[in-house]
């Protein structure tokens, strides 16, 4: 035993903060959803409908329709149809729209993060402060590039694809709508556009917000359902471009399903991150930006830092300093302003969650969950930290998508690299040191889309996200987000 | 102890850090119990050139029955210059509430190590409790370390039995490395207390600075399993920013400092605030400025 590890601080008899919860009586949620498809909602052809539920308690928040093939082939020829004028609208008159629907979710920015957070589990502190002003922020972004195309890319003429097919996971909802759809829009492109089922509200209020800005039909479509769905809509041939942000393993049948067709495609897929702190890192930011990378929005981020590579000489004082943390870390309901950790999206995750942390405790390895209480009802995950993880663990390989980190350690520069480089992801990395040519240096030889330095889970419009090799491949967000619903044509000169 | 190696502070996320304890939500009786322990965690300071001996008793009246129709507790000290020390301890007999004292020719500290040790000598005899200090910040910016850890050290001595309050001037030292820096070395050198501010300079507390302190305060009881306590001085007057100061304490140190012995609060209005808050807490309604003793 250290010397550091004989004196500990104490955070359970304390001061204890009342509830604090986010009132919900100012939202309307129907008892059941239609399809939004050429500017309305309207039934499903198949009348089908799947629940969706809270995840802190189980409680049903509505009725949402299963979109069957007919409702796809609906929607995708109002978008088709849409597209003959949409794509030739003055570019400034499509920004107009892009800029109506950017200002119309700030208005509503409050009801929509209520409801992202009742529907998805994310605590209300990310949805007020993170998901909805960055969707806004989105729109905003790119509204401004809808007339200025040709700057983007110079000598070039751009041209619009046609029908986007866009589907979307279920943890960032509205944010995920944003990144896919505003980007769309200002190329002028049309959109078919299919949530995630365990969260398709803030996206059919979304709908309702398109509605009312009067953005002309069938420029975008809702489509909502389960993977059934997003097959149609994959398969439909008169869709030009897909953008799919999901499961590698999704992604893969996607990328097969699309071999031999003219579709153009994006994939924005797991990942592993590596996140590595240098002995001369400003150590308790680095515990903060740790705290950050694996348990904001419960760990259901694909950029996550879930594996944590520490500098040997400082292991201890990292380890003693992240488990005290977690201490002060509160779980809870999600529409409590004090929750930092909310509920498991939905009860699959949480058994899958659940078995990491099983293999985990087969595999021997030291775990620590901290003394915070739980609500019994829900899909609650207390946060996890594993310590002494091998590389060749299974927590060090696969995504795990939930609130739990594998903690390694390494000697030097090139040991970081190698361990951090050695998995089939490659979206994202974090790199916490004084030193900036060692964070240069680092940020060079990672083979990730997005790194940070000594800062971590940090989004920007005007920021390019993707991955490397199994994390996908295309860009969102930046002038490189355009480049994906464009087609490029040399000019004449 | 080298104090050239102290840990390094990345100043963005320090501040991204401190404002996360701004989001939480204080309400009912977490707020009221909170309330309370911040005002009894106040230093009511009058350090004035035109203080007299009335003023002085006014304000000991105030710091032992901060209002007398709440039930409230009375304040942490009293905080005067030295040649008023006796008079505060006369006004505070069998209250509890403390006599500190500025010393080592505050607010400046530039003056001859003798004649602070003598200041502070002086004060202690005159009846004071705990002893407000500064650093030598010439010295320090100079990179005479050794030399303000060593003068720290001999004021410590002269103090006896009260405890030292290490004040470090955190708006002349510049940088959080630096910061963190002179904190390591009043704490190292013995400080009881390390204090942001005299709060004679335009930048006294923040959060960020603060939250730095608490971690080397941290830091130091990881190392040696002493506890030690920390004072923000200066521009907290109201009860929002002290209820954000006591939730920054309590998620960085946890209960074992929730007391006045570990946290204190430099400042002269914040304890209206607070009793305000405090009635209206009670009432329903919120009193105006009037109706609370301004001393």
């Amino acid at each position: 035993m250290t010397k550091t590890d004989s004196f500990s601080l104490k955070f359970n008899d304390g001061w204890k903060y009342d509830p604090a919860p986010e009132s919900i009586d100012h939202i309307s949620i129907a008892e059941q959803y239609g399809l939004f498809i050429n500017g309305e909602f309207v039934n499903s052809e198949g009348s089908k409908y799947f629940k969706t539920i809270n995840p802190s308690n189980g409680d049903t928040l509505s009725k949402i329709s299963e979109a069957n093939k007919k409702d796809v082939d609906k929607a995708v020829d109002a978008a088709k149809a849409a597209f003959k004028s949409w794509s030739k609208m003055d570019p400034s008159d499509r920004a107009k729209y892009i800029f109506r629907i950017a200002r119309m979710i700030q208005e509503r920015a409050r009801e929509f993060a209520v409801i992202e957070s009742l529907d998805g589990g994310k605590p209300i502190r990310e949805s007020r402060d993170i998901d909805i002003p960055l969707a806004a922020a989105h729109f905003f972004y790119y509204a401004g590039w809808a007339d200025k195309l040709e700057y983007a890319f110079p000598g070039k003429n751009t041209k619009p694809i046609g029908v986007a097919a866009q589907i979307i996971p279920w943890n960032f909802p509205l944010l995920m709508a944003a990144w896919k759809i505003a980007p769309a829009l200002a190329c002028g492109n049309t959109v078919v556009l299919k949530p995630a089922e365990t969260t398709p509200l803030t996206a059919l209020k979304l709908a309702e917000i398109i509605k009312d800005s009067g953005l002309p039909k069938g420029v975008v479509n809702i489509v909502t359902g389960a993977g059934k769905t997003g097959s149609y809509l994959v398969e439909h041939p008169d869709v030009d471009k897909i953008a799919f942000t999901g499961s590698t393993e999704v992604g893969k049948l996607i990328r097969r399903a699309t071999a031999e067709t003219n579709k153009k495609l994006t994939l924005e897929l797991g990942g592993k991150a590596a996140n590595i702190i240098f002995e001369d890192a400003p150590i308790d930011q680095a515990i903060e930006g740790i705290i950050n990378g694996i348990f904001f929005n419960q760990g259901h981020v694909c950029c996550a830092g879930s594996r944590l590579l520490v500098q040997e000489s400082v292991l201890d004082e990292v380890s003693k300093k992240l488990k005290a943390r977690l201490e002060s870390l509160i779980v809870g309901d999600p529409l409590d302003k004090n929750t930092d950790v909310g509920a498991i999206n939905s009860e699959a995750q949480l058994e899958k969650i659940n078995s990491y942390i099983q293999v985990g405790k087969k595999e021997g390895l030291e775990m620590f969950q901290s003394n915070s209480k739980v609500p019994s009802k829900g899909f609650f995950c207390k946060p996890t930290l594993f310590f002494n993880v091998a590389q060749s663990s299974r927590l060090a390989k696969e995504e795990i998508f939930g609130p739990v980190l594998a903690i390694q350690s390494f000697r030097t520069v090139d040991e970081a690299i190698e361990k951090a480089n050695n998995t089939p992801y490659g979206l994202s990395a974090g790199v916490w040191t004084d030193k900036g040519s060692k964070a240069f240096n680092m940020s060079s030889k990672l083979k990730a889309g997005v790194i940070w330095a000594n800062t971590y889970n940090k989004f920007d419009p005007t920021s390019p996200f993707g991955g490397y090799k199994e994390s996908g491949f295309g860009r969102e967000g930046g002038v490189h987000g355009l480049k994906e619903y464009l087609i490029l044509e040399n000019q004449e000169g | 102890m080298d104090f050239k190696n102290t840990p390094n502070i990345d100043q963005q996320g320090l501040i991204e850090r401190a404002n996360r304890f701004k989001s939480r939500s204080i309400k009912k009786e977490a707020k009221l119990s909170g309330l309370k322990l911040a005002l009894s965690m106040i230093d009511l300071t009058t350090l004035e050139g035109k203080d007299t001996k009335e003023k002085v008793k006014q304000l000991c009246m105030k710091a032992v029955h901060p209002d007398l129709e709440l039930n409230v507790p009375s304040v942490a000290a009293v905080c005067v210059y030295p040649s008023l020390v006796s008079t505060a301890k006369k006004a505070l007999k069998g209250s509890g509430v403390k006599v500190a004292s500025v010393a080592t020719a505050f607010p400046s500290g530039q003056s001859d190590q003798k004649l602070k040790v003598e200041e502070t000598k002086y004060a202690v005899n005159e009846g004071a409790d705990e002893i407000d200090m500064v650093i030598s910040r010439g010295k320090f910016l100079e990179g005479e370390y050794n030399y303000v850890f060593d003068e720290i050290a001999m004021i410590k001595e002269a103090c006896g039995k009260a405890r030292l309050k290490v004040i470090l001037e955190t708006g002349e030292l510049g940088t959080p490395d630096q910061i963190r820096k002179a904190s390591d070395i009043a704490l190292y050198a013995g400080g009881d207390f390390i204090k942001t501010s005299t709060g004679k300079i335009s930048q006294a507390a923040t959060m960020p600075i603060s939250l730095l302190m608490l971690e080397a305060i941290r830091d130091f009881y990881y190392k040696t399993g002493e506890m030690r306590a920390m004072k923000p001085a200066g521009g907290i007057s109201d009860a929002k920013t002290a209820l954000h100061y006591l939730v920054m304490l309590n998620e960085t140190l946890g209960d074992q400092w929730m007391s006045n012995q570990w946290f204190r609060f430099g400042a002269s209005r914040l304890a209206n605030d607070l009793l305000m808050q405090l009635k209206k807490q009670q009432s329903g309604f919120y009193q105006s400025a009037d109706y609370f003793s301004k001393d």
